[in-house]
């Protein structure tokens, strides 16, 4: 699918779609934080920014290496404790605390990930969910890792680096915007580097892999570690820059089926799938609530209207797989082709 | 994909939606409510946003709001999410006078502490919460009304000494305390090491992992301990069938004691059989027999108005704690009128309100809610309010109320909370407050 | 060890192994559509909560326990058909992951349509089978955990001579081993998956209604399924006796893990406890106790 946007043809196109990549940067960086309302930033651009990580994380395990996960919302879980307990009992900086979070959630995963030697499939996906189960107990039983907090809700410390703290609702949606680009763009590299090979050959034929002499072992473990060390980073993302508490239950079972909704819906082994999946994730259900209050205003009481949506949440998911296999990405794909020939007709009719 | 083209249309139109909007005019006072109505927990969220709801009804009707001043609200939906309820948080907190927040979720209220000590308006957890923010010096706008988890505790401890005839009855009695394994469920552990060692009762305490629908191992241990009684502390599906596991492995029923979040008919019902005989702890008794709730039965269901889709659920436990907790919103907001004025008050007077909110048992009776519950008694450092515990029995059908009203033992826990939220306050650079700041109040602009 | 903590480790081990059979309950459920479909169908915990949940409300509203039971049944049965004709057959050749997103998808419609019929009211279900104890030779057993070990073995027996002696079932199998072989020679795939996904709905009805009586039925009806899903690993996805066999395990084992290690970590480790039986065992079998080798990917 890229290959084939990788001929000469192709080029002004790419350039393009740079362009687009940095004007909706620019806004993201300029325009947001100046106009956005509180409730744009707080309820849809945070935790839009968390969960697109998240959603990064698992698609390099899922979309590329092929390894299914149901315990995300564990390492999410794993990164934010480590920073927490980074911040608080060695002070480090910043950068450190991301660095020695995103590690802590990486070794996590790749002992979580040992199943992988020898497990296929839903059998490996229901396996992922010890990792799920085990670390939620974890932090739950013992006080250390919430440093005793007697309700074992953690209230956020404000992340602070270099004499600024990133206390305001703008200073903190920075923070999360470039470290989701940063990752994005490391993502980005890695997975158009030579490691694409070995990931898609581990995916598409594990024997076949082997065969032609690609570490399968190397590789799945680190498909997990990396995978696990971005969602952890989401995860820190997630309590420190969005919700600002922390507590195991946050981190649970549907949280890690979210991100796997956003890996799929958004479109696997593309980077822009957890952009669009995530999208999707926060705004739908926004609009949706939104949507209703408006139009049913009083009409239905308010359990009706709730269950509803519910329904009606749960029918788009199926609709949206019925009518898409390939996720949001390949929707924007079409969209793009149909512009570039829109395009390649212009200059053609100019020519 | 012309299914995304016609979504299309939808989203933009959505989006136009989703700018504030304001529902409170002059002389009205807003709730947010941050209800759930939906999910596991749903039982309890539409019976007690429904009490609540059904009182701000009967309040408007009956009286034409308070003083004059209308009460208005507007539900978002969390189904007990953090982020959810943040979200709510976020898209309802610039309505113009809002009165206070009750979102009835611990980690919603802990998500917003910072956000409502920002804004300046009360945040409350009646019957639950983050048990340091009783502490009032340094949490100025959080409010864990009439009874925090501690208290809760030395309440239940109180109520097993009266039935072993005074304190000196607990003395090599054995108390097994069965909690729910999430933060909810081991905030006490501290607080029942520390009575067993002030009364002489041993203690041993057994966690169910979430969601507690499997408990033979526990319930096993509990029959090696041979424990006098055991307190469950139990959250949604592990109640009835602790007390079904109960019955299975010969445990008592009747030594069985559940804490406020284990008391509800929710809990009982499902157990059939096996809950009949089981007591719990109670701020507010349940039933229809209280005028107040006649009045909402007349004045509101009666007309229609109703917000509980279900007419069998008024005056259960959850739908009498959500009158409570509108009464104690209402006077908090009547009590700041007579300082401020009949006008609609800023977050900051509500706050001074619920910091003077002084109810005495003659005052709930003249409220009509005698022997729903006992009285309050806020000041401006205790944001709990010394709440008075009562104890019912579940015959089966329906709760009765077994004990007199208990008195906590909040000298004796007073002084851990203070150490936690000094901590707390040097943890976050707070200062801690003193009796003069109470009365510098922002008023409107 | 005295006789009497051996008794009591005996009890333990008895009671474990009478919870399991209630987890392979469940488990069966998921067995059925996995079979023939290929699909870990998340939904089956909503299954369980309508069927529980349908079955409650019509007997409260007084129609009869064994009228009920055929309504239940009938409902369920559509259900399923519906499920199947709507969700699964849009859905052929997709990936497994797909599907068992769109199963995800399938449970919020279920519990929202489940809930917005019946309401959100909890429920207390009696069967009328006692839950008291009796007494063996100091060992304590609830009346109930066998009589729901006896249905389930019921279940398990009718289920397996089922897929082995009827022609029906034959073609299930011959479904499950090769679905394209099966085609060639005229199976008709549409109708047997429809006939299965009516059977899980059968499933989830018994599995509702044992449950619903010890949990009530509500909301976290559906969360029983988390218990279901290391059985499944354990048993192999696509085996009705390694269900039985690895319920028992795992009951067995999570329970006396609680009771004898959980001391030591400050207890409640039943959760995971349970998916470190199956991977412990998983990592010498790949395949759960009793599943095909798979080959499946992703």
């Amino acid at each position: 699918m890229s290959a084939a946007l990788e001929t000469p043809a192709a080029r002004p196109f790419m350039a393009a779609q740079g362009a687009a990549v940095l004007v909706i940067l620019a806004i993201a960086c300029l325009l947001v934080p100046a106009y956005a309302s509180a409730w744009t930033i707080e309820a849809i651009l945070l935790p839009f920014l968390a969960f697109s990580l998240a959603g990064l994380g698992l698609n390099l395990l899922t979309g590329y290496a092929g390894q299914v996960s149901l315990g995300s919302a564990a390492f999410m879980a794993v990164g934010a404790y480590a920073a927490y307990n980074f911040q608080l009992r060695l002070d480090l900086p910043l950068p450190l605390t991301f660095l020695f979070a995103a590690l802590t959630a990486a070794a996590v995963g790749v002992i979580f990930g040992l199943p992988s030697l020898r497990l296929k499939g839903f059998y490996l996906a229901v396996s992922t969910l010890a990792a799920q189960f085990f670390i939620q107990w974890l932090f739950n039983k013992f006080g250390w890792f919430s440093n005793y907090s007697p309700s074992g809700v953690i209230s956020a410390p404000v992340l602070g680096f270099a004499g600024i703290t990133f206390d305001t609702r703008e200073s903190r949606y920075l923070l999360a915007l470039s470290v989701v680009v940063v990752i994005t763009f490391l993502v980005h590299r890695f997975v158009n580097g030579p490691a694409r090979i070995n990931l898609i050959a581990v995916r598409d034929n594990e024997t076949a892999a082997r065969v032609i002499g690609v570490p399968v072992l190397r590789t799945k473990l680190t498909a997990f570690a990396l995978s696990s060390a971005i969602i952890g980073i989401a995860g820190v993302l997630w309590s420190f820059t969005y919700l600002r508490t922390i507590e195991p239950e946050g981190f649970n079972l549907d949280r890690s089926f979210q991100i796997l909704f956003i890996a799929i819906i958004g479109g696997l082994a593309t980077v822009r799938g957890a952009f669009l999946g995530a999208g999707l994730i926060v705004v739908f259900p926004l609009l949706l609530s939104r949507g209703s209050a408006w139009i049913l205003d009083g009409g239905l009481d308010a359990g009706t209207v709730q269950l509803t949506q519910r329904i009606i949440l749960g029918a788009t998911i199926i609709i949206f797989l019925i009518l898409e296999p390939n996720g949001l990405s390949a929707i924007l794909d079409r969209i793009t082709a149909r512009t570039r020939s829109l395009f390649a007709k212009i200059t053609r009719g100019r020519a | 994909m012309s299914f995304f083209r016609r979504l299309a249309p939808a989203l933009l139109a959505a989006t136009i939606l989703t700018g504030s909007f304001s529902t409170a005019r002059a002389d009205e006072q807003f709730f947010p409510l941050q209800s759930y109505r939906v999910g596991p927990y749903a039982a309890g969220g539409t019976g007690f946003f429904g009490g609540f709801i059904d009182y701000l009804t009967l309040i408007n009707d009956r009286d034409g709001g308070v003083n004059g001043v209308k009460l208005t609200w507007a539900e978002g939906e969390t189904e007990y999410e953090v982020e959810k309820g943040v979200e709510v948080y976020q898209r309802l907190k610039s309505t113009p006078g809002i009165a206070a927040w009750n979102p009835l979720s611990v980690g919603i209220a802990y998500a917003m502490i910072d956000g409502v000590t920002e804004d300046r308006v009360p945040l409350l957890t009646v019957n639950h919460g983050r048990t340091d923010t009783t502490d009032g010096r340094v949490f100025p706008y959080v409010f864990p009304l009439l009874l925090n988890p501690y208290s809760e505790s030395s309440g239940i401890v109180n109520y097993i000494a009266s039935k072993e005839g005074g304190a000196e009855g607990l003395k090599g009695k054995k108390i097994v305390v069965l909690y729910h394994g999430s933060p909810y469920g081991k905030e006490t552990i501290p607080i029942y090491e520390l009575l067993a060692e002030k009364f002489g009762f041993e203690l041993v305490q057994i966690e169910v992992p979430h969601p507690g629908s499997e408990q033979q191992a526990q319930w096993l241990q509990i029959r090696r301990e041979r424990p006098d009684y055991v307190v469950l502390r139990g959250w949604g599906v592990m109640n009835p069938v602790a007390l079904t596991t109960a019955q299975r492995n010969g445990f008592p029923v009747d030594r069985i004691i559940g804490n406020v979040w284990s008391n509800s008919e929710e809990d009982a019902l499902p157990a059939g059989d096996a809950a009949i005989g089981y007591t719990a702890i109670t701020t507010q008794a349940s039933g229809q027999e209280y005028p107040v709730l006649k009045e909402i039965i007349s004045g509101v269901y009666d007309q229609g108005k109703g917000n509980l889709a279900d007419k069998n659920r008024i005056g259960s436990v959850y739908h009498n704690l959500g009158i409570v907790n509108g009464i104690l919103n209402v006077e908090a907001i009547r009590i700041a009128q007579a300082k401020f004025g009949n006008r609609t008050l800023t977050g900051d007077e509500v706050r001074w309100g619920f910091e003077h909110l002084q109810l005495s048992p003659e005052r709930v009776k003249e409220l009509g809610a005698e022997g729903l519950f006992h009285s309050i008694n806020v000041t401006w450092d205790n944001h709990e309010g010394e709440g008075y515990v009562t104890f019912q029995q579940w015959d089966g059908k329906k709760w009765n109320v077994v004990s007199d009203w208990i008195a906590p033992d909040w000298a004796l826990l007073r002084p851990i909370i203070e150490a936690s939220s000094e901590a707390y306050a040097r943890e976050k650079g707070i200062a801690i407050r003193t009796a003069a700041d109470v009365d510098t109040v922002i008023g409107p602009n | 060890m005295d006789w009497f903590e051996f008794l009591f480790a005996v009890e333990v081990a008895v009671g474990g192994l009478l919870s399991g059979v209630m987890y392979a309950l469940v488990a069966i459920g998921f067995v059925l559509i996995y079979k023939t479909s290929g699909v870990l169908n998340f939904a089956q915990g909503a299954m369980v909560l309508f069927a529980a949940l349908t079955f409650v409300s019509l007997v409260e509203r007084e129609v009869p326990f064994a009228l009920a039971l055929v309504v239940t049944l009938v409902i369920m049965g559509l259900l399923g058909l519906a499920i199947e004709r709507t969700v699964l057959r849009p859905l052929a050749n997709r990936s497994p992951m797909t599907l068992f997103m769109a199963t995800l998808g399938l449970a919020w419609v279920i519990e929202g349509g489940a809930q917005l019929i019946w309401g959100t009211q909890v429920h207390a279900l009696d069967l009328g089978i006692s839950n008291a104890p009796f007494e063996i030779g100091g060992i304590y057993i609830s009346n109930f955990d066998l009589v729901a070990a006896a249905i389930a073995l019921a279940l398990v027996i009718v289920l397996t001579s089922f897929f082995r002696f009827t022609r029906t079932g034959l073609s299930f199998r011959a479904v499950a081993d090769d679905t394209f072989a099966a085609i060639a020679i005229g199976l008709r795939l549409n109708r047997i998956q429809a006939a299965v996904w009516t059977a899980a709905g059968v499933v989830a009805l018994v599995a509702g209604l044992l449950w619903g009586a010890r949990l009530g039925v509500q909301f976290s009806l559906s969360l029983v399924v988390l218990k279901a899903l290391p059985v499944l690993v354990l048993g192999g996805f696509d085996s009705i006796a390694g269900a039985i066999v690895a319920g028992l395990l795992i009951g067995a084992s999570e329970k006396l893990a609680e009771v004898y290690i959980g001391p030591f970590v400050g207890g409640g480790i039943e959760g995971w406890f349970a998916y470190v039986v199956a991977l412990a065992v998983l990592l010498i079998r790949p395949q759960g106790l009793f599943g095909h080798k798979i080959t499946e990917r992703f």
